[in-house]
């Protein structure tokens, strides 16, 4: 059984961590979004210095040509950190499908780009306030030409090329465009979290071009969900486990009736609650991990567990960190609403967690049996 | 990452399947397990059973070896009680024992009764009980009041102890009591072992709340009235009971591990195959969220479960993970109980004439002992915050007064 990330994993998520710490951490997050910056692109070309965007990227195309296991524990440090780059954008999704899904000639255009940074890649799957379905998708390909508009687009600001799924003649096409073209209209759009950036992105007969066969779009975003999920989970597991930190330090600190506030058991046991949810998401990312990491065909139940499992931990750990926090955790100035607000867009981002929990449900449905630990 | 074990592990796992098949049947599916039908035949075969892993020398395999265990390690343990697990052979008898009496007699005990006591404790011959918690003393059990008084070479003690498991077929006890009222509550306590036949014990099944008494590894109060027990028998200094009583406490919160009863699976089973209405239960979107729901804390512990197995597997110590196990297990035993019973409508409560209690009433009925027994909820929590999370401990009301003036009422 050996069911743990390797000794160079660990390393490398070591690292990573005191990176994020040497690089201002939290402030980085709070810097953009007092500025309304388009993320922190020092922090951005940094993280491409370290050669992080070429984590899964071949050695043939000038990448590190390393497995998902390193993308989990990176993933982790980033949520801890709430780093405002477009690394999960770009790495779990936009390289991922070309890595997956794009024809030689585009891997070798687009790979060593993405590695060097000189392309960011992001992608596109909402269309309204409502989830998107293979059969309500209104952005439509012909002739590979698209057109329509995408909303809620993450990092579209610094990205080059976008991965969308669209409605086209045999159904639903993954497809690539480049945002520089002149027919891309990109728009910001107002979020909660104004760390991230989200677009709109219009897009009137775009040039694109195909990634794998047509009418596969749906499976193949399916696929990339469930990827990325596992990832963003771990973000997450991140995200609670400092919020979680944050809470004890506050509740050490703060005296409330002539004792520290973490002697009442109101607290002990919100902060304990919150220690299980964390606990419970993390071992369910390690699951999701090893069904990443193995291509294990119990990826979409892994990915569904781990991802409604850490966004359960987050928006508890989120929200319980302002209440420990009492009034302070109401202002600006406190760093709780970063996290608070974080776990909102990582809850919603790849759909909601009524969304997932159904995912995890079919899922359940298909399988005869299951393992017993 | 892979679940696989090491060449070691998968060789010891051998040696295990293959004594097991030569000596116990393979059970036929996952619930089913051993039942006799009264308790003289469980013990019996509970007896004979350990009896003939002690002859093969799988009974007690983290003892030392000079007590005739095999030193093994806590995967080689976690293994053997996998494979175990998969054959019809009785427990639940010899694990208080083996896991904390047998431990605490190794380090406080005098050659000559390790000797005398060791040895029919690994061969099944006698049965070992804790005695611990009273009436007035669960969650705070150092609050224990049962009495230790000297006279010449013995003691003379009389109290109640109650939630004893297996004191009513049980031989021989560990026992922690008060000899001195006028020392700070920590402090007034002493240890001893004690003959469960000794003249002034009574001991008395608890009726619980499931109606059960007396049956298999049920619950006892247990009456000391004069009872004497010489002080060769004391473990550990005049004073330091409550020392030697953590020890025991700390394995017994290891022991307690995960709910047994109806989970998931069950619930998914009975949501895909049941009629609700024209259509099975599964298509209900509230009974979608629960399944959701469980399946995360169910996979998440399972996992949880692992990750311990991995560092045990590496030779490394687990982390604190494993903490949350009982208070998630038992909650979530509660909750599928209930959600079994309400799956059959008003039906939900009746029991039935030929099957008796179903596994979810069982488990609904099962499942509030359980959030209690070795550490209620409340209790881990306050475990979780003060020894993984680093918080401070409540202020005491009883710090620093003798135990008499300890307030007992408002």
């Amino acid at each position: 059984m050996n069911l743990d990330f390797s000794d160079d994993q660990k390393f490398l998520q070591d690292e990573a961590k005191k990176f994020f710490d040497k690089e201002g951490g939290l402030a980085n997050a709070r810097a953009v979004m007092d500025n309304s910056l388009e993320g922190d692109e020092k922090l951005w070309q940094k993280i491409i210095e370290l050669g992080w965007t070429g984590v899964r990227i071949p050695e043939a195309y000038d990448g590190l040509g390393l497995g998902h296991l390193e993308l989990c524990v990176i993933a982790e440090e980033l949520g801890r950190s709430l780093a405002p780059v477009p690394f999960s954008s770009s790495v779990y999704f936009f390289t991922e499908a070309i890595i997956k899904f794009a024809n030689e000639e585009i891997k070798s255009e687009l790979l060593p780009k993405l590695v060097s940074g000189d392309t960011v890649g992001t992608y596109g799957i909402a269309e309204d306030t409502h989830q998107a379905t293979e059969s309500n998708l209104s952005v439509t390909s012909t002739s590979e030409k698209i057109s329509g508009i995408k909303i809620a687009v993450p990092d579209a600001g610094i990205a080059s090329h976008m991965i969308l799924v669209v409605k086209s003649e045999s159904g639903t096409d993954l497809r690539l465009v480049d945002l520089n073209d002149t027919s891309v209209t990109v728009t910001p759009q107002k979020n909660l979290d104004t760390s991230r950036a989200f677009f709109k992105v219009e897009f009137k007969d775009t040039p694109s071009r195909l990634l794998g066969e047509t009418g596969k779009g749906w499976t193949y975003i399916q696929h990339l969900l469930d990827q990325a999920a596992v990832l963003f989970a771990f973000e997450q597991v991140g995200g609670s486990q400092a919020a979680l930190d944050m809470a004890k330090a506050y509740s050490m600190e703060r005296f409330a009736f002539g004792r520290q506030i973490g002697s009442y058991q109101a607290i002990k046991h919100k902060l304990a609650d919150m220690y299980i949810a964390v606990t419970l998401a993390k071992s369910n990312c390690y699951y999701g991990a090893w069904a990443l990491s193995s291509e294990s065909a119990e990826l979409p139940l892994a990915a569904a567990t781990a991802r409604v499992s850490a966004t359960k931990a987050f928006q508890l750990c989120s929200k319980e960190n302002i209440q420990t926090h009492g009034g302070n955790g109401f202002t600006w100035e406190y760093d709780c609403h970063l996290f608070y607000k974080r776990s909102k867009v990582l809850s919603v981002l790849l759909g909601s967690e009524a969304t997932w929990k159904e995912k995890l449900v079919s899922n359940l449905e298909k399988t005869n049996t299951l393992a017993k630990g | 990452m892979d679940f696989n074990d090491t060449p070691e592990q998968a060789k010891f796992r051998a040696k295990c399947r293959e004594w097991l098949e030569a000596n116990a049947e393979l059970k036929e599916n996952k619930s089913s397990g051993h039942t006799d039908s009264t308790l003289e035949d469980h013990l019996k075969v509970a007896k004979a059973w350990q009896q003939k892993k002690y002859e093969a020398g799988w009974a007690m395999l983290h003892w030392p070896k000079e007590y005739g265990g095999i030193e093994a390690s806590p995967i080689e343990r976690i293994i053997w009680g996998q494979e175990e697990a998969k054959f019809n052979v009785p427990g639940g008898i010899f694990e208080i024992g083996l896991g904390m009496c047998g431990p605490v007699m190794m380090q406080y005990a005098t050659e000559d009764q390790k000797d005398r006591y060791l040895a029919p404790m690994a061969e099944g011959k006698e049965i070992w009980c804790q005695l611990f918690s009273e009436p007035a003393a669960g969650s705070d059990v150092a609050g224990l009041r049962s009495k230790a008084e000297r006279d010449g070479d013995d003691w003379i003690i009389n109290g109640q102890k109650v939630w004893t498991s297996g004191a009513h077929y049980s031989d021989f006890g560990i026992l922690v009591v008060r000899h001195d009222p006028n020392l700070a509550k920590h402090k007034g306590l002493t240890f001893f072992f004690v003959d469960m036949k000794s003249p002034g014990i009574t001991v008395k099944p608890i009726k619980q709340i499931t109606g059960q008494a007396g049956t298999g590894a049920g619950f006892n109060e247990v009456y000391f009235d004069d009872v004497r027990i010489p002080d060769s028998q004391r473990l550990g200094e005049i004073g330091d009971g409550w020392k030697v009583a953590i020890t025991t406490l700390m394995n017994e919160r290891l022991a307690v591990g995960d709910a047994r009863g109806s989970d998931i699976e069950e619930a998914l089973i009975l949501s895909k195959t049941k009629d609700d209405a024209g259509e099975a239960m599964i298509k209900n979107d509230s009974v979608r969220e629960k399944l959701a729901d469980w399946f995360c804390e169910a996979n998440g512990l399972k996992y949880t479960k692992f990750r311990t197995i991995s560092a045990l597997s590496k030779g490394e110590s687990p982390g604190p993970e494993a903490s949350i196990t009982k208070i998630v297990s038992a909650n979530k035993l509660q909750e599928i109980g209930n959600f079994g019973i309400d799956s059959d409508d008003m039906a939900g409560m009746l029991i039935d004439e030929n099957d008796g209690i179903s596994s979810f009433q069982g488990a609904w009925l099962g499942a509030p002992g359980l959030r209690i027994a070795g550490g209620t909820d409340e209790i881990l929590r306050n475990i979780i915050a003060e020894r993984v999370l680093g918080l401070p401990q409540d202020p005491r009301a009883d710090k620093g007064l003798a135990f008499k003036d300890i307030p007992t009422k408002a």
